[in-house]
């Protein structure tokens, strides 16, 4: 299958990043390159195979349900772009 | 007296706890070279101060007669992928310009808490995405390598760790941390001449790194000798409570254990890694690769990978898939750039600040990412992939079987010059295709340099082992090491 502009602009407003047209105009032919390549795997046959889920056998640990850090709002805060009264401030987010 | 900047990290380890040198000698030299080589453009913050507060304590602790640490005396360069307390750590992008994490990533905390110095952080390809240099917000990293005949075109350095491998081989640093998540280790040792070795998937902790795609994302070290990388994988090694993919093993004394006798061991040839137009001379170092390891004691068999051509297009799914769900977090928000045009709601704002922050590259990634995961094309593309996924994992489980390492080229060229690849980026995907089999399947795997190339560029060799072999594959690089006797550095014109 193959995307055209509108699907480009797509996947950019779900990727939440800006184009300009001409930008998307460009990944139309680029993403298509890629995809057309990767879809190639759809040739294997994988009757009967799971997924991969990790590489490496390992079990997911649990840990006593406490709190292991925390107190440390000025550090967390301290690389915000804009930072007010103790809190991430964004533009105004009710119409 | 010989050159501090020549020596190896053993000999500076050793040299510094004999008394030949200082510490502060071995930082001094070092800071001396990064300060006088800009032109490689390798490093984006140098911190020669770090380097000589730790030089330093070594000094201050031998002169005490205090126990020295494992890296004591030993400036390193990290890699700007490792989030590093109070200095700027960027990830190469323009997204995370200005970031001081206020905490430090846990392999560059062992790194320091065993005595190591930082030297700076070296600049990569833009979030570790790209084969090249080519990426990064703060300019291409230059080659110290330049072809033979008076060819003064410049060369890339590899990719992503690029700032890392150049940097070691123009004798700025004698190690560097790297990561590797499809071959950003490897590939830039091969061309550059140097070692580097991603271990098994979990070994080092990923905490405090910039993320790109986590189940594939490793840590490991890159240095000159086989014996260095064994030293820093050591203390980089470790279980972390703070990476819930960490292995919780005990860390094995790799370097104690190297052993170049490789007897009873067998080395698997994959007949799938020698595609009609391998390049020619990389095809016959692989013999002589072939031949070193016999030489060695091992036996030579070949085995077959029969999945191996779907690896990279299967890495073309799930790594950007991963990095279109990890770069979600560039939001604008809580770290880095914002942009917010006049009279911005919310979400205009996420949308401007990722398209100033993100170079092309790395938005390309994003979107294909979201397109393989979005709905409706999920199972055809995200699942799909992890079932070949499983499949070439298996194909490993199945070759091994047969034998207890393999042996391949690490790129299917020598460097080329920048610019060269970057007008398609399928054909630079393409220089992944012998490192991201063993990515993919979280196998241990090392890049040794093995020669030249008719141009006098180093080509690199690759061991791959089983999980949690990291001491089989260092042997077996220690086994070509020693034959291949690689010597050649790149004449200083920086």
């Amino acid at each position: 299958m193959s995307i055209d502009l509108q699907t480009v602009k797509k996947i950019a407003s779900l990727s939440r990043i800006s184009v300009t047209d001409a930008e998307a105009e460009a990944m139309v032919p680029e993403l298509n390159n890629i995809l057309g390549w990767v879809e190639q795997l759809g040739e294997v046959d994988v009757t009967g195979v799971d997924p991969m889920t990790a590489v490496i056998p390992n079990k997911l640990r649990l840990r006593d349900d406490v709190v292991t850090d925390g107190d440390v709002r000025d550090k967390v805060l301290a690389n915000a772009p804009q930072a007010e009264h103790g809190f991430f401030a964004v533009p105004k987010v009710i119409e | 007296m010989t050159d501090l900047t020549d020596l190896t990290v053993a000999e500076i380890r050793d040299g510094f706890r004999a008394g030949d040198f200082s510490a502060r000698e071995v930082a001094e030299a070092f800071n001396a070279n990064v300060a006088s080589a800009k032109a490689l453009n390798a490093f984006i913050v140098e911190t020669p101060e770090k380097a000589l507060a730790a030089a330093d304590a070594a000094d201050k602790a031998k002169a005490a007669g205090e126990a020295l640490k494992p890296l004591s005396g030993v400036p390193i360069g990290m890699k700007d992928l490792f989030c590093t307390e109070g200095v700027q750590t960027t990830a190469a992008s323009h997204m995370l310009e200005g970031f001081k994490p206020t905490y430090e990533s846990t392999v560059s905390k062992k790194l320091w808490d065993a005595g190591a110095g930082m030297l700076g952080k070296l600049n990569l390809d833009q979030f570790a995405m790209g084969s090249s240099n080519e990426t990064s917000y703060f300019g291409n990293v230059i080659s110290p390598w330049r072809r033979g005949g008076g060819d003064n075109a410049a060369l890339a350095p590899g990719g992503s760790s690029g700032g890392s491998s150049a940097a070691i081989a123009a004798r700025l640093c004698p190690a560097a941390t790297g990561t590797d998540t499809g071959g950003s280790i490897r590939q830039p040792a091969a061309f550059t001449g140097i070692s580097g070795i991603k271990p098994t998937y979990g070994r080092c902790s990923r905490w405090g790194i910039v993320a790109f795609a986590s189940s594939l994302d490793q840590a490991g070290p890159m240095a000159r000798t086989v014996r260095d990388n064994a030293i820093l994988l050591e203390t980089m090694a470790g279980f972390d409570p703070r990476d819930s993919t960490s292995l919780d093993l005990p860390v094995p004394q790799w370097e104690a254990n190297l052993s170049s006798d490789l007897k009873g061991k067998t080395v698997g040839i994959p007949r799938e890694y020698r595609p009609d137009g391998l390049n020619a001379e990389i095809a016959a170092l692989w013999d002589r690769g072939i031949e070193w390891l016999k030489d060695a004691g091992a036996q030579v068999v070949e085995v077959s990978l029969p999945h191996t051509k779907y690896a990279l297009p299967t890495y073309y799914i799930i790594a950007p898939a991963e990095a279109s769900s990890n770069l979600a977090r560039y939001d604008g928000v809580r770290y880095g750039q914002r942009e917010l045009p006049d009279g911005a709601g919310l979400q205009d704002m996420y949308a401007a600040t990722r398209a100033a922050g993100f170079g092309p590259e790395v938005k390309r990634r994003i979107m294909i990412g979201t397109y393989v995961l979005s709905a409706g094309f999920y199972d055809a593309y995200y699942t799909q992939a992890q079932k070949v996924r499983t499949l070439i994992a298996r194909d490993f489980e199945q070759a091994f079987e047969k034998c207890d390492l393999l042996l391949t080229p690490t790129a299917p060229s020598a460097s080329f010059a920048l610019g060269e690849k970057q007008a398609d980026p399928l054909a630079m995907y393409l220089n992944d295709i012998f490192t991201v089999p063993a990515s993919l399947a979280g196998l241990p795997a090392m890049a040794v340099p093995g020669g030249l190339d008719s141009q006098g560029l180093p080509l690199g060799l690759q061991i791959i082992g089983k999980a949690l072999d990291e001491q089989g594959v260092l042997n077996a690089g220690l086994a070509i090491e020693e034959r291949a006797g690689f010597t050649a550095r790149p004449e200083k014109w920086w």
